[in-house]
């Protein structure tokens, strides 16, 4: 598995590079190596379906209980298949639909980078590694859905989906960090050896509210249902993946993880199943009157993960298993749809289904998977989507409580579903065709291979169930029950009052696509309502933050050197004095003995340096009599045995004094700007400062710490080939330190160039 | 700045502060010294080289940027860490090999805490130059 991932990574990595190679072709060959590792992922079905679960670790931080461990069972084969095998696909389609755009290398990356990612995330069994790798999805579909980042709406749409699913994430942290004390462990399999440990402890609803948070923000559940739509800014191969099998299915597929840990209570079934059918007809509702291919598709996707998270709330042996059915179901024909609406789009230049008509003459192939796809959605027999809403339907009317509401609200929105799926599926290909502006044709096959091949998955499975039901559907039910389960799916299962329900929700659903029109004037009417939403909240949001950060930037960020130096000082200071008063009283006397006459004359020699440079009436005067303090200190250092820092001390005073005088004659005319009582004020925090400070050396003079680090050192060095401890310090003992001062100080440096030279203002031409 | 004076004497001693730089680095380890030192001593001669003769003057005495000299100082202190790694020991591990006598420095230690140090030697004496030139062209 980190084979896998390493591999992905690297080739992420080298997605550009290999762009500047291969060009047009650099979709095919980069499909090439996740075909192969989707053929390894489909090798291990036998073994997973006989009821293995494959694990692997590899120690990586052992200290704080961190592994890469990774655990394939059912419910994670199912996505490592979907994911995989889409991806293979997208990036095909990607290399089709981006053609010769200017960052196509680029793409490639961030959508293999996503693709790690999401692998990871699936297969993860370490609960902390599996956050990184959730994490990193927010990420890298961050770049993905800003790609298009000189627009201003793809940028927004970016930032939104980061917000939503990374505030979302952080509260999963916090659930991991909950389950991490109550369960002991972080290792998932681990955890699932005592399962009712977590049910059973006092932090329960935490720990569920938690992660249901980080689960039901990816999943784009109500309320945080308005990122998803908003994400259709990114370019169509990203939506079809992002929205078919990866992105928004890790909420679901957490909820799948942590049901044999959490799921089964009373709440979990309250809040899971009821945020599930709310999303599930708010989805759908807000589906009906979009035009925009794209949008259509987006709100019909909340509504099938709205179906999906239901299903998971209910919970029951035959609930999962339609989750688990329904899960490919979407995946195939959502994949296929969302490709299709982008050779369109890509085609005849527009994704309104008002201005679409009678393609199907000169994109047949398209029009096939398209309408294959869009009869899976309606779920039409022969079609595992048929099977899939059978499933659903079945589950509802077992549901051990709330049956008929939830049944209703299935049927409901499946309805407005059909809908959808005609508008998307039949109607820009039939009907009349419309005069188009540039001569229309096939796309090629990049564009129409991925469609095509969904859409076929999703007939053969549905003729044949027993291609996925016990390989796939059996594991996955039986990972996610914590009970082996064994799953047999049919196509006919004879006239009964599902098969009813089925044949009343497509006729219905028929129905509603003739009264689109007026169902569009009805939402037009509505529309304003939507000031209320869950998206003008996060927009407000939005906008108190950055106004709380721009006063605090203002009042923070004065522009004033004195009063930044004061601050410091005085933050210093107070802090110092706190410490020295927990550590008890100062011995002021410490008796003058052995002073020597040199040592008084270095005295007198810095208090006089300091004193004319705060009374100087140049500047010049000024850095030339603090630079006698700095020459003054570094004496000191030289007569009390510190050679390194006394040289040290010395040529940084001699370099500061270059650059004060570089500085300084590019300054106005000195001027005393301070007030007298200004100065007062900073004469009472200077030597308050330089009271602290001297009161402190005096109580470190008498603090015994116990054991002495500078023994060690003093023993050691010559082990470390070195007489010059100061020397030996810093670039053995301690060279990992030195190595981040200096990249410190690199980056100091770069920020210094940027200050200096970077000016706002007109920029001269020629640079 | 245009002074006869300055400019022989800069003439003179820039060199005697590179050279007495490098002293520095190598002898570090057992003597006062060491790379951060060094690293100052060398952006002193430079910058007065700078302040006699003109940043532009200095600039092309130096060849690179100071940047590109930060760079590799950064690159080769981290890099020096690496043969730890590789057999088997913690990062930075400090490693010794042979030595060779030298003239005034004594016997000169090679290892890779010398590398390290050549590193710190090079960031800070990029940084201070960086930070002098971009001061003194700052018009």
């Amino acid at each position: 598995m980190l084979t896998v991932l390493i591999t992905i990574f690297v080739l992420a990595a080298a997605g550009p590079l290999l762009h500047r190679v291969l060009r047009g072709a650099t979709g095919w060959a980069l499909a090439l190596p996740v075909i192969v590792i989707t053929g390894w992922f489909a090798s291990l079905v036998p073994a997973v379906s006989g009821g293995e679960v494959i694990m692997e670790s590899r120690p990586w931080v052992p200290a704080l209980d961190l592994d890469l461990a990774f655990r394939v069972d059912g419910w994670s084969l199912l996505f490592l298949l979907l994911i995989a095998g889409i991806g293979a696909l997208i990036l095909i389609y990607a290399g089709g639909y981006l053609h010769g755009h200017r960052h196509e290398g680029r793409f490639f990356g961030f959508l293999l980078l996503f693709m790690g990612s999401m692998l990871g995330l699936v297969a993860a069994d370490n609960l902390i590694v599996m956050f990184i790798f959730w994490e990193l999805t927010s990420f890298s579909s961050y770049l993905l859905i800003g790609f298009n980042h000189e627009d201003k709406k793809s940028r927004a749409a970016a930032l939104q989906a980061l917000l939503v699913t990374g505030g979302g994430g952080l509260a999963l942290l916090a659930g991991i960090i909950l389950i991490g004390q109550a369960g002991g462990t972080f290792s998932f399999s681990a955890l699932l050896e005592s399962p009712d440990v977590l049910r059973g402890h006092a932090l329960y609803l935490p720990i569920l509210l938690l992660v249901l948070a980080g689960a039901f923000t990816k999943s784009a559940q109500v309320p945080f249902h308005f990122w998803l739509p908003g994400a259709m800014a990114a370019p169509t191969p990203v939506s079809a993946y992002l929205h078919s099998a990866t992105m928004v299915k890790a909420g679901i597929f957490l909820l799948g993880r942590f049901y044999p840990l959490l799921g089964g209570t009373g709440v979990w079934h309250t809040v899971v199943t009821g945020v599930g059918a709310a999303t599930m007809l708010t989805g759908a509702l807000l589906a009906l009157p979009q035009t925009d291919l794209k949008r259509l598709l987006a709100y019909s996707t909340v509504s099938g993960l709205g179906i999906l998270t239901m299903l998971l709330g209910i919970g029951t042996a035959l609930a999962v298993k339609a989750a688990a059915v329904f899960l490919i179901v979407h995946s195939l024909y959502k994949g296929a749809l969302f490709m299709v609406a982008g050779a369109v789009d890509h085609e005849a230049g527009t994704r309104d289904v008002r201005a679409l008509s009678g393609l199907c003459k000169v994109m047949p192939i398209t029009a096939m998977a398209a309408g294959a796809a869009a009869l899976s959605m309606i779920g039409f027999p022969p079609l595992l989507g048929f099977i899939g809403k059978e499933l659903l339907y079945e589950a509802n009317l077992a549901a051990p409580f709330a049956a008929p509401y939830y049944t209703a609200a299935a049927v409901g929105a499946n309805i407005l579903m059909v809908a959808v799926a005609i508008m998307v599926g039949y109607r820009p290909f039939h009907g009349p065709a419309q005069l188009p502006a540039k001569p229309l044709h096939e796309p090629s096959p990049a564009l129409w291979l991925g469609p095509l091949v969904l859409a076929a998955l999703a007939v053969v499975a549905g003729l044949f169930p027993s291609l996925v039901d016990r390989p796939l559907v059996s594991a996955a039910v039986s990972a996610i029950r914590a009970t082996e389960t064994t799953v047999e799916l049919k196509l006919w299962h004879g006239p009964n009052l599902v098969l009813l329900l089925s044949v009343i929700t497509v006729l219905a659903g028929m129905v509603v696509y003739r009264l689109r029109g007026r169902l569009r004037t009805l939402a037009a009417q509505i529309a304003p309502l939507a000031r209320f939403g869950p998206e003008c909240a996060y927009e407000l949001g939005l906008r108190a933050l950055t106004a709380v950060a721009d006063r605090q930037t203002r009042w923070l960020q004065h522009g004033y050197l004195r009063g930044y130096v004061l601050t410091v000082l005085g933050v210093a200071t107070v802090l110092a004095a706190f410490a020295l008063v927990r550590f008890g009283p100062v011995p002021l006397w410490i008796g003058f003995e052995d002073v020597r006459a040199h040592e008084i004359a270095i005295g007198v020699l810095i208090l006089s340096a300091a004193l004319v440079a705060a009374n100087a009436r140049s500047r010049i005067a000024a850095v030339v009599a603090l630079g006698v303090v700095g020459y003054s200190v570094a004496l000191v250092y030289g007569l009390y045995g510190a050679p390194d820092l006394a040289v040290t001390q010395i040529l940084v005073e001699t370099l500061t004094l270059v650059l004060f005088v570089l500085v300084v004659v590019h300054l106005p005319q000195f001027s005393a700007l301070s007030t007298p009582r200004r100065r007062r004020w900073d004469a009472v925090m200077a030597g308050g400062a330089g009271l602290v400070i001297t009161l402190l050396v005096l109580k470190a003079l008498h603090v015994d710490s116990g054991e002495r680090v500078s023994q060690y050192y003093a023993e050691n060095a010559l082990r470390a080939q070195g007489r010059n401890v100061v020397n030996v310090i810093l670039v053995d003992f301690r060279a990992l330190d030195t190595l981040g001062e200096l990249a410190v100080l690199s980056v100091a440096a770069i920020g210094v160039f940027a200050l200096l030279r970077l000016r706002p203002g007109p920029r001269k031409e020629d640079r | 700045m245009d002074s006869l004076i300055l400019r022989t004497a800069a003439r003179l001693i820039m060199p005697l502060q590179l050279a007495f730089s490098v002293l520095l680095l190598i002898r570090g380890h057992n003597e006062p010294g060491g790379g951060f030192i060094g690293g100052l001593v060398a952006a002193c001669g430079i910058a007065l080289h700078g302040i006699a003769f003109g940043i532009p003057a200095a600039r092309r005495l130096l060849r690179v940027t100071p940047q590109r000299l930060t760079g590799i100082g950064l690159f080769l202190a981290a890099l020096s860490g690496v043969p730890g790694l590789v057999l088997g020991q913690p990062f930075m591990t400090g490693l010794w090999g042979g030595s060779v006598p030298t003239l005034i420095a004594g016997q000169l230690k090679f290892g890779t805490p010398l590398l390290f140090d050549v590193g710190v030697y090079l960031v800070v004496a990029g940084i201070a130059v960086h930070l002098v030139f971009t001061m003194a062209e700052d018009q």
